[in-house]
């Protein structure tokens, strides 16, 4: 072997070895690497979490309702965040962000009560990867276009 | 092949930057320019965004730079190591300043937006993770390259960095598709084509083209400086053992 193919060779290795290493560390973690669960995937859990976990998916239509609690506060919302497949309720009391609405995705933060409910104490938007003017929506809004071939959460 | 084989001769690299230079400074203002232009004024507010899109047209072509930069770091340092390509360690060397300052933009644009947007500064989901992994890669790179004075030795360190942290490349490009992130997914490279409106398209590809031949200029004038540092450090040791020579006569 010329010393050009032990270099060649030396590299290979090593950077075969380095993906190895890192995906089986990725794979290991995957759980920890995910930065909300779905509402589906949050079912899917053995037990129920007891420590804070993020939930993310679309706010469902209509569920938005403000001041709905016990003690009355105004700021109080609640509203059920949905992946198609499951939903869960999800109550906040802050300032939301401008981006959130109903159908719109957001990521929420806090832990479950024992009704199944999340409390949440952070409200994150998500934006989607759709980039356009405001007359582009609204034409294909009206064409009933509107969402087509959306990606799933 | 030949090409690069014909770049190794300083002096030929030194006759193909006297045109390659002028031409990407040239194509990256006119790019760079009309991007601005269209980014800013010519093109249309966002139907949920409003104007904070246009915070897009900086932080998109930033964000690919930094990897883009960190693949032809990686790629010159994989030449280097195994050819021993004289220029190669040399282009891998001075892309990494350059690769930092895309990555701490793209870092700093992303905040930016994200905290009208999301409502957070930042957050610790696998993107913004892994990019803030690759901008630490570059430092240590460039870190490395300082702490070692022999430049042959420091050359070979470096470029083992440089390819093994290759691994976070892909990590970032796929970690909005393999995790759930907070993130957006993928809007330009898609299946079923760019999910970004083409009045939106039109600044973002000018600046991309922008971004890309600035890269250009600044890594040839930074080479330029570095070939040249590194000829009048050897010219002043070869005359320091001469005056040795002379006062020991």
């Amino acid at each position: 072997m010329t010393r050009k193919q032990k270099r060649l060779g030396l590299v290979g290795g090593v950077l075969v070895l380095a993906i190895a290493a890192v995906g089986l560390t990725l794979s290991a973690l995957r759980t920890s690497i995910t930065y909300f669960y779905t509402p589906s995937e949050l079912i899917a859990l053995a037990d129920a979490p007891t420590r804070a976990i993020r939930l993310g998916g679309l706010v469902a239509d209509g569920s938005v309702a403000y001041g709905e609690t016990a003690s009355n506060q105004s700021a109080m919302v609640s509203f059920v965040v949905t992946d198609g497949g499951a939903s869960t309720t999800v109550r906040y009391e802050g300032i939301l962000p401008d981006l959130f609405r109903e159908g719109q995705g957001v990521v929420v933060q806090g832990s479950l009560d024992d009704s199944g409910a999340l409390m949440a104490d952070t409200v994150l938007a998500k934006h989607d990867e759709n980039y356009m003017p405001k007359e582009v929506a609204d034409a294909l809004k009206e064409q009933g276009r509107w969402k087509d071939g959306e990606s799933d959460y | 092949m030949v090409f690069f084989n014909d770049l190794a001769n300083p002096v030929h690299f030194d006759r193909y930057t006297r045109w390659l230079f002028p031409a990407a400074l040239g194509l990256a203002v006119l790019t760079g320019g009309a991007g601005l232009y269209f980014a800013l004024f010519g093109s249309p507010a966002d139907y949920q965004q409003g104007d904070s899109v246009r915070i897009m047209y900086v932080h998109v072509p930033a964000a690919w730079m930094a990897m883009a930069c960190y693949s032809s770091m990686a790629i010159a340092s994989v030449v280097g190591f195994i050819w021993k390509h004289p220029l190669a360690d040399v282009a891998a060397k001075q892309t990494a300043p350059i690769g930092a300052g895309f990555t701490a933009l793209a870092l700093i644009t992303g905040a930016l937006w994200g905290k009208p947007m999301w409502g957070a500064w930042w957050v610790w989901d696998a993107r913004l993770t892994s990019v803030l992994i690759l901008f630490f890669l570059y430092l240590g790179y460039i870190a490395l390259w300082r702490a070692i004075p022999d430049k042959a030795r420091a050359a070979r360190l470096a470029a083992i960095l440089a390819i093994v942290g290759f691994v976070n490349v892909p990590i970032i490009k796929f970690s909005v598709d393999w995790w759930n992130s907070l993130h957006q997914p993928a809007s330009i490279i898609r299946a079923d084509g760019p999910s970004i409106d083409a009045a939106m398209l039109t600044p973002l590809f000018l600046m991309i083209a922008g971004y890309m031949s600035a890269y250009v200029a600044m890594l040839l004038a930074s080479m330029k400086n570095e070939l040249a540092a590194r000829r009048l450090a050897r010219l002043l040791s070869a005359g320091e053992e001469q005056m040795a020579g002379l006062v020991e006569r």
